[in-house]
């Protein structure tokens, strides 16, 4: 039970840890390609990652 | 300069007051230990008991314990009064009545009705029992829990910084009367103001709409922030890592978006112009539970798990000092527990800040889309 | 879920609603309200000031301006008036020579039909006493004929030595 437990746990996170890669990643090039807008595009990639961990916390909470 | 001078004195005078209050509080407790070692915390289910037990809320300011020389385990701090609300009505008395134990052993009797406490919560016992019996996952079998309305460690955290944001804002306040720009202390709260209407408020809820609810969204904001800031301190407030605390500010933005939400607002979410008439009744399920369930659930769950998990990795760390004696040395041990807390702890400051300007942001967000006027059908 | 719901306490929530329903009115009240409106105080009066600046320094080129234009005009008014003076003058000069010589030449001219005809004059006096003085030497001439040659002759020749003597 407790395994089953820890195992969705590990599937929420490495999901999450792929996209918050994603998120990380493509701002980082948008601010690459375009140093002007890199304080729009941080406060942008911070609400999607903070949006991607409410939905992981939120899942991780429930298998808990 | 002098408003800096008076805060420090203002934090000298707190910190006595509770060493003074400290002195008398010194108290021991036998009853709690029974094993050889005097109640130290030195193994590792140990050391995660005690992180847990600090994760929740506490019925006392407990600031440190020790073992004394005749293996009494001593606590320092003070206790804090018990309010409940039980099956008999109202009864009060002093946390130090428990003392200091977690596992139902020790009965306080009031009001005729026995209360007992298991991992940090108050249960009144049945009738007809006299000690707590439990199951195998430590659920008390005759005792339920009552509502508890104390003054717990957390209130008190509350308390204290509702205080201390209203003394610094106030004065801040104050001193517009009489000069254009502030000085000494406040110096450093008007940027921060400023940062929070023009980076938080304004983009998100828009140059019409953002001016009245600035207000709840600066208190948010200061108020995480700093609770936050004082978690991380010897202190051990774990105020926004409370569930019900974190619930609190999140049905607070609920609250606000959903009575401030215009007629557009409304239409999107119950009745999308746009889409097939067919799905407008599933996209409208969709979005009700989105609107009025996933959003404040994050909002509450992100503030809460992070600043949880933020103790617990801060906790651990330390506790590589005690569980790693044996592998590494007292000196191993201790230099790398000191060098991995510190620098998790730089982060943690980091953390307090991301996560009250998250949360504010995301009410803000949240805000402005039910304020946001559409012109174009989208 | 389980966990989750187990942690929450109901209590808390209640008096963290309270003390935080609390907070949110007082600072709103006595700090937020204040600090908000006095900020933005200051700042429509920073931009009244910039706009005000501004308006200054435009108003200030526009006197400039004015002040060249006006300096332009009156050294132009100047050069005009000293040309003009010139000129006059000029004139004046060259028609005081004319006047001048004109007055001269007539002046010239009326010396000379005066020494003219005082030219006249002293040579029609000069024939007319000629014309007596012959006159009279032929009277006399013509008185002594009849006596002799000889003392004609002496006569005119006294004569001439008179006349040269005169």
């Amino acid at each position: 039970m407790v395994t089953y437990n820890l195992i969705g746990a590990g599937l929420i996170v490495i999901g999450a840890g792929i996209g918050l890669g994603q998120i990380g990643g493509k701002a980082m090039e948008g601010i690459a390609r375009q140093p002007e807008a890199a304080g729009k595009i941080q406060t942008a990639m911070i609400i999607i990652a903070a949006l991607l961990e409410g939905l992981a916390f939120g899942a991780l909470f429930l298998g808990k | 300069m002098k408003i800096a001078q008076k805060t420090v004195k203002f934090l000298t005078i707190v910190v006595l007051a509770l060493f003074t209050t400290v002195g008398y509080a010194l108290e021991s407790d036998t009853k709690y230990d029974s094993s050889n070692d005097g109640g130290r915390v030195n193994t590792k289910t140990e050391v995660e008991e005690y992180i847990l037990h600090h994760l929740k809320d506490s019925h006392d300011f407990s600031l440190w314990s020790y073992t004394s020389v005749e293996g009494e385990r001593k606590h320092v701090g003070f206790p804090l009064p018990v309010i409940l609300w039980s099956s008999n009505g109202l009864v009060t008395f002093m946390s130090s009545e428990f003392h200091h134990n977690d596992d139902g052993h020790v009965i306080v009797e009031k009001n005729g009705l026995k209360f007992v406490k298991i991992h940090s919560k108050i249960h009144e016992l049945d009738q007809e029992a006299a000690t707590v019996s439990s199951d195998e996952t430590h659920h008390a079998t005759n005792a339920h829990k009552v509502l508890d309305f104390s003054i717990t460690k957390s209130v008190v955290g509350i308390l204290l910084i509702g205080f201390l944001l209203l003394f610094w804002f106030s004065r801040l306040a104050k001193q517009y009367k009489t000069k254009q720009v502030p000085t000494g202390f406040a110096r450093v709260l008007e940027p921060l103001v400023l940062y929070v209407r023009d980076e938080i408020a304004k983009p998100n809820i828009g140059e019409k709409h953002y001016r009245r609810f600035t207000g709840y969204l600066l208190t948010v904001f200061f108020f995480i922030w700093v609770l936050n800031l004082v978690g991380l301190t010897p202190l051990g407030f774990n105020v926004t890592g409370q569930i019900a605390v974190t619930a609190c500010l999140a049905i607070f933005t609920l609250v606000i978006y959903t009575f401030s939400g215009n007629k557009d607002y409304w239409m999107h979410m119950i009745w999308m112009p746009g889409v097939p008439v067919l799905f407008r009744p599933i996209l409208a399920v969709i979005e009700l539970i989105g609107a009025l369930i996933i959003k404040p659930f994050s909002l509450l769950v992100r503030l809460f798990a992070n600043i949880s998990a933020g103790h617990i990795v801060i906790m651990s760390l330390i506790a590589i000092m005690f569980t790693l004696k044996e592998s590494l040395g007292v000196v191993g041990a201790t230099g790398l527990s000191l060098v991995l807390s510190f620098f998790i702890l730089l982060i943690e400051i980091l953390v307090a800040f991301l996560q009250a300007y998250i949360f504010t942001m995301l009410s803000a967000l949240f805000i402005g889309m039910a304020v946001a006027e559409h012109s174009e059908a989208h | 879920m389980e966990t989750l719901l187990n942690d929450f306490s109901p209590g808390l929530f209640a008096v963290s609603t309270i003390l935080l329903l609390a907070l949110i009115a007082l600072m709103v009240k006595f700090a937020w309200k204040p600090i908000l409106n006095s900020l933005e105080e200051r700042e429509t009066g920073i931009s009244n000031a910039l706009a005000a600046a501004e308006n200054a320094r435009k108003e200030m080129q526009n006197l400039n301006a004015d002040n060249e234009r006006l300096l332009k005009e009156a050294r132009a008014e100047r050069e005009a008036m000293m040309k003009d003076a010139r000129h006059i003058s000029d004139s004046m000069i060259a028609e005081a020579k004319e006047d001048a010589k004109e007055v001269t030449s007539a002046l010239i001219e009326k010396a000379q039909a005066s020494i003219q005809q005082e030219k006249q004059a002293a040579l029609a006096e000069l024939k007319k006493y000629v014309a007596e003085l012959s006159i009279g030497i032929a009277e006399t001439v013509i008185k002594k004929e009849l006596s002799s040659k000889k003392d004609q002759l002496a006569l005119v020749e006294e004569i001439l030595k008179e006349v040269t003597l005169n």
